[in-house]
């Protein structure tokens, strides 16, 4: 028994820990996922968060420790970030004949969801340095990660929020688009799977991608350009605010 | 060695990123100038195969890579009791907004073009 408890102190802070139950906890809320005809509720990134966090809690590890493994996971987002290169090339066509409405769309998006952050948290009496990491939610992680660094919110709260708000809109996406009555086809694909990119990044895209192609090609877009027009607009407004 | 070569070719990006987002002190994080400085590069063809079979796996899997920092809630867990109910109304009315007023900006600016046909039936 002591011999249990000690190979676990030992297994449970090498980095191979949390590598392996990142990977395994994940590939099995993949599997289920598969299994529930990808039902949005069923979504493999939440279930993992949750079972992780769990697990951690119960075995007593502590997060630095879990994360030392995880951390060659997560080191993956930059490289991601600068690989969204790719779908925005592929689509180059569409994004040159289009530009104009894809680039309103996405600012007219990214500002009113971060005025509504800002304006409900305020509201609501959140702090301000809760504030300012909430502002740039709607982009990927890495890239709200440095803005936040940049306007003075927490790096690790803004990628937080920035993972809550990739699984609300892959988790609620569906439900709102069709209250929207916006059509699962044809061009409508392309209006849902862009929406879900520029608002709820790669998660939100992710969920596109695995439902409809043509969804997820304009999510893919949607993310790119919106991580760009974010990190470009929110550092030079809130400083202007200031 | 194809999706090696594009990892080698995104890492480059990403550095060459952050050493100009650092050293020119630009208000943009390292990974997205990367990004933009990739943009252009994909046109030859030397650039664009090896980084389309990495870049192709890396963004497959991409919900993957959100869950380390996904679990770090749990560090965060006093000010989440503290304020987490309001936190998650901000964070859910704040997404349907973005949702929404991207959604239904694409759809009004499209519809000169697509002539408006009603879709009967099925929704």
């Amino acid at each position: 028994m002591t011999d249990f408890v000690q190979l676990w102190v030992y297994l449970s802070t090498t980095p191979l820990f949390g590598l392996t139950a990142t990977l395994v906890v994940y590939l099995l809320a993949h599997a289920l996922y598969t299994r529930w005809q990808q039902a949005p509720w069923a979504n493999p990134v939440f279930w993992t968060v949750v079972t992780l966090a769990a697990l951690l809690t119960l075995t007593g590890v502590p997060y630095p420790s879990y994360f030392s493994g995880a951390q060659f996971i997560h080191f993956l987002l930059g490289p991601a970030v600068v690989a969204l290169a790719w779908p925005l090339w592929q689509r180059r066509a569409e994004l040159h004949q289009r530009w104009c409405r894809l680039l309103l769309a996405s600012l007219a998006g990214g500002l009113a969801a971060s005025a509504c952050a800002v304006g409900a948290g305020w509201a609501l009496g959140l702090p301000t340095e809760v504030l300012l990491s909430m502002a740039p939610k709607l982009v990927t992680a890495p890239v709200a990660m440095g803005i936040a660094e940049k306007t003075g919110g927490i790096p690790a709260l803004a990628a937080v929020f920035s993972v809550m708000t990739g699984l609300t809109g892959a988790l609620a996406g569906k439900y709102l688009f069709d209250l929207l009555r916006i059509p699962a086809a044809g061009e409508g694909w392309q209006v849902r799977g862009f929406a879900l990119g520029a608002s709820s990044h790669g998660i939100g895209a992710a969920r596109a991608m695995q439902v409809n192609a043509d969804a997820g090609a304009y999510a893919g877009l949607g993310l790119g350009l919106q991580a760009v027009l974010v990190a470009l607009w929110m550092p030079l407004l809130l400083g202007w605010l200031r | 060695m194809l999706p090696l070569r594009g990892l080698a070719c995104l890492l480059l990006m990403q550095s060459l990123g952050e050493v100009l987002a650092r050293s020119l002190s630009l208000p943009f994080p390292g990974p997205v100038v990367g990004m933009m400085l990739l943009l252009p590069a994909l046109s030859w063809a030397a650039v664009r195969e090896p980084v389309a079979a990495c870049a192709d796996a890396l963004l497959q899997h991409l919900s993957l890579l959100f869950v380390p920092v996904g679990v770090g809630v749990m560090t965060h867990l006093a000010l989440v009791s503290e304020y987490g109910l309001r936190m998650l109304l901000v964070i859910a009315l704040s997404t349907f907004t973005g949702l929404a007023v991207t959604a239904l900006v694409l759809r009004g600016l499209s519809r000169p073009q697509a002539a408006p046909k009603p879709q009967a039936g099925h929704d």
